[in-house]
């Protein structure tokens, strides 16, 4: 199956006052048609920024450097800015994390949503209205018709975000882009919107990049799992795989990290030390300072690594016996 | 927004109330009209007549009572100097205020908010230097001098347009203006750019932090993922979150505008209340100065009551009528 989204050595840096900020370095993936991925790490890894590369949304400072990205084949670095913004809203979509953010206050929820439709084709405005209408039913928001003269300030955060979801939706789109949106809710809102998605994306067949800091609700959801650290892809593979078995050790720093994940009563083992700031990351494998197998040869650059569908970039990584 | 109306009328009663209380007492302050009306060789017994038939021999307290009282039934006073009733002076010289009020403030705004939304689109390009460092000259360099220099310019040494009086008026609607005709209009330029200098700065300035403050919001970029174009981000979602700050200054800005136009009336002999003020305070004209100084709080009063409403239909959240 070929993939519906390839991403190629992928390099995205803000030229700052300071120096050159590396968000994303060398970053390669894959999504297939259909396929959850969840791209999983802590603040300022990336991820982010990976999200907004591929809408070709990074704000200046920050440019896309260097690499590809392949969406059904056709490189959209290469693409004119017109031509790029027939593919945004229609064929990739996004979600941004703070629902209290993303609508326009001062725009009606019809509004945001029809100028949605009408902006990619020539439909009639009683017919942009009437998707609308359905959009909004189909992420369960009650009495749609009214709702669509609402504005956002009537509205709470997880109805916010069923309205975003909505108009994500609008265009059925081969693949959306969700940027950590249930960070900024409440847990039961959370799981709701999680369900929803989960519901959505198998309905209308659209990939899905999940992007998080929670590996609980990237375990709940995704297919495959990609892990970032420093700007970089250190470990990517199967949800079961990566979760259960790590080969990275910041993969098995993270899940250890986590409360649900380490047995009751036992501590909590937080990764020692603090990300590298992205101005001034070593050479080599970044994580190595914080790392317990750390050697000599991590000082220079780990090459990834590809073993039984896993990808690492790791010179020492953990062993598991295979079964 | 019944509610919110009435409330509004009670508190502009109080207003003009207290207005017209204290200035009262200031203009009774500033010196006595006598010694300016009447000559000095005038006989004692013909400074008593005038000075009762004026109602001067009364202690302030009464005076005031009366002047409310008349008021209240519409009579703002006779004027001193030209024997007729003060507020028939004011309303004859408002228009013209207006017109060059009005004219001005257009003029602010047409070039204002594309100069503000150019400079706030490119922060930093030389087009946004070259704009900022104009509108420095605009803030900057005194009213008066501005206009002697327009005079200079525009008048004088290159004799393109007049700089005194308001020219030929035209009628259309049954309003008589300078705006009809081109006599008119060519006697309105020099000074409505005079009066519109120090606005037009302002609107630049707003309307650029306006720009810079929203572009980089949440919802700005959630419109660009929604692939709208860049011309309706910039004219729907990021002007209409403008037009917020916006209407509230320029709404302060034309009451001040009407008020403090005195200057530029002066400069041009632009025939209209500020320069009727000015006379009037000279010659202690003391029903004129109260009965504009009421004008212009009612006016005041009433351009915040239109920019409240306007500010509820332009931000949905605001609601007018559960204002506590």
């Amino acid at each position: 199956m070929t993939p519906i989204l390839e991403v190629k050595n992928l390099s995205t840096h803000f030229m700052t006052r300071r120096g050159v900020l590396k968000a994303i370095d060398d970053v390669s993936f894959a999504v297939g048609q259909k396929e959850i991925v969840g791209l999983v790490g802590e603040s300022g890894s990336g991820k982010s920024i990976t999200g907004f590369s591929i809408l070709g949304l990074v704000d200046p400072p920050g440019r896309v450097v260097s690499g590809q990205i392949l969406f059904k084949g056709e490189d959209l670095l290469k693409l004119s800015p017109a031509a790029m913004r027939t593919i945004r809203g229609k064929r990739i979509a996004m979600i941004f994390q703070d629902p209290m953010m993303t609508l326009n206050p001062v725009l009606s929820i019809g509004t945001q949503m029809i100028e949605t439709v009408l902006a990619h084709g020539k439909v009639s405005r009683a017919e942009a209205w009437a998707r609308s209408r359905d959009a909004l039913g189909l992420v369960g928001i009650p009495s749609p018709e009214e709702r669509l003269d609402a504005y956002p300030h009537q509205f709470s955060g997880g109805m916010r975000q069923r309205v975003a979801i909505a108009i994500a939706l609008l265009h059925r789109p081969d693949l959306i882009i969700a940027d950590e949106p249930t960070t900024a809710l409440d847990v039961t809102i959370q799981s709701q919107i999680l369900f929803e998605i989960k519901r959505l994306a198998a309905e209308f067949g659209m990939a899905l990049i999940w992007i998080s800091h929670d590996l609980g609700v990237v375990a709940a959801l995704a297919d495959r799992i990609m892990v970032m650290y420093a700007g970089k892809i250190v470990e990517a593979g199967q949800v079961d795989g990566v979760l259960t078995e790590p080969r990275h050790p910041y993969t098995s720093g993270l899940l250890s990290a986590v409360p649900a994940a380490v047995p009751r009563g036992e501590p909590l083992r937080p990764i020692p030390g603090f990300a590298p700031s992205p101005l001034s990351r070593p050479s080599g494998c970044a994580f190595r300072d914080r790392c317990a197998r750390a050697t000599d040869v991590c000082a220079t650059e780990p090459m990834p690594e590809i073993a039984a569908g896993r990808e690492f970039r790791c010179f020492h990584p953990h062993l598991w016996s295979v079964a | 927004m019944t509610v919110f109306v009435i409330r509004r009328f009670l508190q502009s009663i109080a207003v003009l109330l207290v207005t017209a209380i204290i200035v009262f007492i200031g203009i009774y302050a500033i010196g006595d009209p006598i010694e300016m009306l009447i000559s000095p060789d005038a006989s004692p017994a013909e400074r008593a007549q005038v000075i009762t038939s004026l109602g001067l021999d009364k202690p302030l307290w009464q005076q005031f009572l009366t002047f409310a009282w008349n008021a209240l039934h519409g009579d703002l006073g006779r004027s001193f100097v030209f024997n007729r009733p003060s507020i028939s002076l004011i309303f004859e010289r408002l228009p013209a205020t207006l017109e060059l009020t009005l004219t001005g403030l257009v003029f602010a705004l047409v070039l204002g908010i594309p100069l503000g939304l150019l400079s706030g689109l490119k922060p930093n390009s030389a087009t946004d230097e070259a704009i900022m460092t104009g509108s420095i000259f605009g803030f900057s360099l005194p009213s008066f001098w501005q206009g002697m220099m327009l005079i200079m310019i525009f008048s004088v040494w290159l004799g393109w347009l007049p700089s005194t009086g308001r020219g030929q008026m035209g009628e259309f609607l049954g309003i008589r203006s300078s705006l009809f005709t081109l006599d008119g209009l060519a006697h309105l330029i020099l000074p409505a750019i005079n009066l519109s200098l120090f606005k037009l700065s302002l609107v630049i300035r707003l309307t650029r932090t306006g720009v810079r403050e929203t572009m980089p919001l949440d919802f700005v970029k959630f419109a660009r993922a929604k692939g709208l174009s860049e011309k309706r981000i910039v004219f729907v979602h990021v002007f209409k979150n403008i037009l917020v700050p916006l209407i509230t200054v320029v709404g302060l800005e034309l009451g001040s505008m009407l008020a403090f136009a005195v200057v530029t009336e002066t400069i041009f002999a632009w025939p209209g209340i500020g320069k009727l003020l000015i006379d009037s305070i000279m010659r202690l004209d003391r029903p004129v100065v109260v009965a504009y100084l009421l004008v212009i709080v009612s006016l005041f009063i009433f351009i915040n009551f239109v920019v409240d409403v306007l500010y509820s239909l332009v931000d949905p959240r605001v609601r007018l009528g559960d204002a506590q």
